[in-house]
């Protein structure tokens, strides 16, 4: 095998590098002219690498063993490639103040190289490009929330993230060394088998999947999303609580599947007290928020314990429930930061007060937020209720029924909260509502996307089917 | 297609043509083609339905089909109807008929309310037709929703708080409901979540135990059942007229009719087993709503607790489990939802002129306006259970049925639910002397006028089908009879 057929299986990498590679230059060689059309060159770039990296192909490896590819990695990455794609749709307004005129080229070129960090994490077939992969994930992303480095905020925000991501990827690396030291190799598909319940690596799997459950933010390794949520541009902000989140799911769920099989009830236990803490603790601080950026980040919080119930499941159903979920989420999620988005660059406000009387003034980004607030919840008939049913269905097929019940019960608080936002929107009286805002249309393509994908995911079988058809269980 | 789906298909296209729309008009024009639609769409199922039989069609369910929907999870898209469907799907296409014209001057945001209302229709009709657990389940959640912005919008008094409260209540029961429709399906091994092949499987004795308990409770809390009843008086009192009559005469039937399809149906045995601890509480139920009608004087309260009573009557003949018991369930839902729905648009259409509904604020309405004042009466009197009205048909055949039953507990429980109608008389008639004679109180109401055309009309329909009920009652309870003979079959008793 020479060595340039070894790229033959990682065609989405190195396409996604030549977006990168080209925005680079591109930001570097053009002038002021040039910078106008930088937005829709890129958007139009990465919608061509999106569409070029639709179908899988067959499964394969290379280097080796290192990278790894199986077809339901495309199916992730291309959820992966429609967030981003509609993160940047949205965010054409990060570029408004003075200190970040300029700065046009460093958002795209940051976000597409922590995008390539996470294809190389889901694609990793060794320990040490996946940690690669990790970090080339996070690190762009402490410089994305501090962008406005004029906002105190942000800069701290920015600071925080970069200081327990580092403490998390610490713990995760000591696992990661005592899983070498007790196994003898790093490779995912030697140290399945050699995986036995010994008290040294049951430790080290323990600090590993800390440093996961940091990432995916679950309870109790929660706490800097908040905070970080807050103080992140929105646009930033949205882009953590989709992408990279789903894609610390997706590999924490095949490394579950494949790597650690034999410890299936050691992490059946520790996931299932991580489910009932994180959807818990997600809801009831979120009731009380009156912020709506910290409000959607504990929302998320409690998504992320929903999207972990299809992990526990350990089927090839809970993985196709997981990813389905995770695309709904995508397009629920994306649609609330987009009218947050909308609202916060023209007016600058933020708190779930000033959305009181929207509905007179603003109908149609009301009622996309409505939409969103109705599918985080799960409300029939849109595509949240179904997404959740099915991983409530995932969930009871292997006799969970306990915890199935308590996120059902959660589902209750959940509705409290959301239902809080649509009740300010469409019921609460206000004198001085938030004025007639007109939406640029670059977001206004991205809500017109977000909100068809609400309404249709749910009735469209062919979303699930296909990827049914190439997910894999335990 | 099947021409079922119909059912759901017109008011989906309502919703359409309503975001389409640009003026008032225009959105009552739809309301009322695409509701007429549906009242056509319906008699015609009655008459293609009883040909059916009458040409000797055997199945459970009739006119069945289904299209698989989402593969990977045995989930179809499956309809079917039999007589009780038959009945609850013309009972559903009257109430949203009259439904249109009670909210003729409903303002502001006309165009949204109406885009609400068509939701909440689609997802009944869904619910009546489909034979799908995940089917039913969906157009179950999809009928709820529309119902908190429909009170927290349009509605009166402390409408935020009673929207939140019949919300989460009901979503919450909901939940439930999900944990024993999913346990239903699991437990049965069937290999499709369609009600038509679970009930060929048994589903094992023990597991009945716990998702009968879940399933009936969840189905039951949207049928009032006591003492998780406390959303329905504060819901109804806050609604909006139309979403009254729609929620007490349709909604609320949704969870009676779901306690007996998929509950007792699909686990006859639990059903025999656990149904007296159900039936102490809607007994309760039964009582208790009765007597606290008495003591309210809001107009909307004094129904809604009757309601409460009727409902968990509804849910307390079916737990009877003998064949003209659960023919007197069906009976009391087509009546009771006749009949709730003609008393809230009454009281909306008083409440409209009078600006209160405090029975003690008002006096000798029926000389001010005779037509509202008659129209009560006969509510009442039906409410109540006078021969000739649908009362009396529904309670006789309950209270029969419920008779058939020999143990002590279940004829102690019948007894005392019999009292419910002698209490039903006291407050019915305190209400009426109170507020339609005696002397005019406030000398502000003397100028007011009677009812408009299209008020008349949706009173005239409503009262129309009471009579209709209560004298010829035979043709449709057969039609219901015949077809619970399937889910009494599969009771060992």
């Amino acid at each position: 095998m020479d060595y340039f057929s070894n790229f033959i299986y990682m065609r989405s990498e190195v396409s996604l590098l030549g977006v990168i590679l080209f925005l680079l230059l591109y930001d570097i060689i053009a002038g002021n002219k040039g910078m106008r059309y930088f937005q829709p060159v890129a958007i139009f770039l990465f919608a061509v690498h999106t569409a070029l990296n639709l179908f899988p192909y067959e499964a394969g490896e290379s280097f080796g063993g290192m990278y790894q590819y199986e077809p339901i990695m495309t199916v992730v990455k291309t959820i992966l490639n429609i967030a981003t794609l509609l993160i940047f749709l949205q965010a054409k307004h990060l570029f408004d103040g003075d200190a970040q005129k300029n700065k046009r080229g460093e958002y795209y070129f940051l976000t597409l190289t922590t995008l390539l960090g996470m294809y190389f994490m889901i694609s990793s077939g060794h320990f040490m490009l996946f940690y690669i992969g990790l970090e080339m994930a996070s690190i762009p992303l402490a410089t994305l929330v501090a962008f406005d480095k004029k906002d105190k905020k942000s800069a701290e925000a920015g600071a925080k993230f970069i200081l327990s991501s580092a403490f998390s990827s610490g713990i995760m690396l000591f696992g990661i060394s005592y899983l070498y030291g007790t196994a003898g190799t790093l490779y995912f598909s030697d140290m399945a088998s050699l995986i036995t319940s010994n008290p040294l690596q049951i430790m080290a799997f323990v600090f590993f999947i800390s440093g996961l459950f940091f990432k995916i933010s679950l309870v109790p390794f929660h706490l800097w999303t908040a905070d970080v949520y807050e103080g992140a541009p929105t646009n930033v902000t949205s882009y953590f609580s989709v992408v990279s989140k789903s894609s610390a799911v997706f590999v924490l769920m095949t490394l579950l599947f494949k790597v650690f099989g034999n410890l299936v009830t050691e992490w059946h236990n520790i996931l299932f007290w991580i489910i009932i803490l994180t959807i818990t603790v997600g809801n009831l601080f979120a009731l009380r928020q009156r912020n709506i950026k910290r409000f959607l980040a504990f929302s998320s919080i409690s998504q992320a314990g929903y999207i972990a119930l299809g992990v526990i499941s350990g089927s090839s159903l809970g993985m196709s429930t997981v990813l389905y979920y995770i695309l709904v989420y995508v397009f629920s999620n994306l649609a609330a930061f987009g009218v947050i988005s909308a609202i916060e660059n023209r007016t600058g406000k933020l708190s779930i007060d000033d959305y009181k009387g929207l509905y007179q003034t603003n109908p149609k980004l009301s009622f996309v937020m409505m939409l969103a607030m109705f599918s985080l919840a799960g409300i029939a008939p849109f595509a949240g209720f179904v997404s959740k049913f099915f991983i409530f269905y995932a969930a009871a097929q292997q006799d969970l029924y306990i915890l199935v019940l308590i996120a059902a019960v959660n589902v209750i608080i959940s509705l409290y909260y959301y239902l809080r936002v649509v009740k300010a929107m469409f019921i609460d009286k206000n004198d001085h509502p938030i004025q007639t805002l007109a939406t640029d249309s670059w977001n206004k393509a991205s809500l017109i996307i977000c909100s068809a994908g609400i309404i249709s995911a749910g009735l469209l079988n062919i979303i699930i089917d296909t990827i049914t058809k190439y997910s894999f269980g335990m | 297609m099947n021409f079922l789906s119909l059912f759901v298909l017109v008011p989906v296209l309502m919703i359409l043509a309503l975001f389409l729309s640009k003026n008032r008009k225009q959105v009552l024009a739809i309301m009322v083609t695409g509701s007429s639609l549906l009242v056509i769409l319906s008699a015609n199922l009655v008459y293609q339905y009883i040909a059916a039989r009458n040409a000797g069609a055997v199945d459970p369910m009739l006119f069945t089909s289904s299209v698989a929907w989402y593969k990977p999870l045995n989930i179809n898209y499956s309809v079917g109807v039999d007589g009780v469907s038959v009945a609850m799907l013309c009972l559903s296409s009257v109430i949203v008929f009259t439904g249109v014209f009670t909210s003729w001057r409903i303002a502001p945001l006309t165009k949204e309310f109406f885009l609400w209302f068509s939701l909440l229709a689609a997802g009944v009709y869904g619910f009546f037709i489909s034979t799908d657990l995940f089917t039913m389940f969906l157009f179950y959640e999809t009928a709820l929703i529309p119902m908190y912005l429909l009170i927290g919008v349009w509605g009166s008094g402390k409408k935020e708080y009673s929207a939140m409260k019949l919300t989460l209540m009901l979503m919450g029961s909901s939940m439930i409901l999900l944990v024993g429709i999913l346990g239903i399906y699991f437990s049965s091994g069937a290999n499709s979540m369609d009600i038509l092949e679970i009930v060929k499987t048994t589903i094992p004795v023990q597991q009945q135990y716990l998702f009968f308990t879940l399933t009936f409770f969840g189905f039951g809390v949207l049928g009032a059942l006591f003492p998780f009843h406390t959303w329905s008086p504060d819901g109804h009192a806050s609604a909006p007229t139309a979403v009254s009559m729609l929620h007490a005469g349709v909604l609320m039937k949704l969870g009676g009719y779901g306690c007996f399809r998929v509950a007792i149906y699909l686990m006859p045995e639990a059903a025999e087993k656990l149904s007296p601890i159900f039936l102490v509480l809607t007994g309760i139920g039964v009582v208790y709503g009765a007597l606290v009608a008495i003591r309210q004087t809001d107009l909307k309260y004094i129904n809604a607790y009757s309601s409460v009573s009727h409902c968990n009557l509804v849910l307390f003949a079916i737990l009877m489990l003998t064949q003209t018991a659960m023919t007197g369930a069906v009976l009391q839902m087509l009546s009771h939802g006749l009949i709730t729905a003609l008393f809230f648009a009454l009281i909306g259409m008083i409440y409209g002129r009078t600006h209160t509904r405090l029975i003690t604020e008002m006096g000798g309405l029926m000389k001010i306006m005779p037509f509202l004042g008659v129209c009560f009466v006969i509510a009442g009197l039906a409410n109540i259970g006078l021969p000739g009205l649908s009362g009396f048909a529904a309670e006789m055949t309950i209270f029969i049925g419920a008779f058939e039953n020999t143990e002590i507990l279940y004829r102690v429980l019948t007894i005392a639910s019999i009292t419910s109608i002698v209490i039903g008389a006291v407050y019915i008639l305190r209400t009426v002397g109170k507020f339609l004679y005696g002397s005019i109180q406030n000398p502000a109401h003397a100028t007011l006028d009677d009812a408009h055309w299209y008020e008349r009309f949706a009173v005239i329909t409503l009262i129309a089908g009471i009579v209709y009920i209560g004298s010829f009652p035979l043709g449709v309870s057969d039609m219901i009879h015949e077809s619970l003979g399937n889910v009494v079959a599969q009771l060992v008793r």
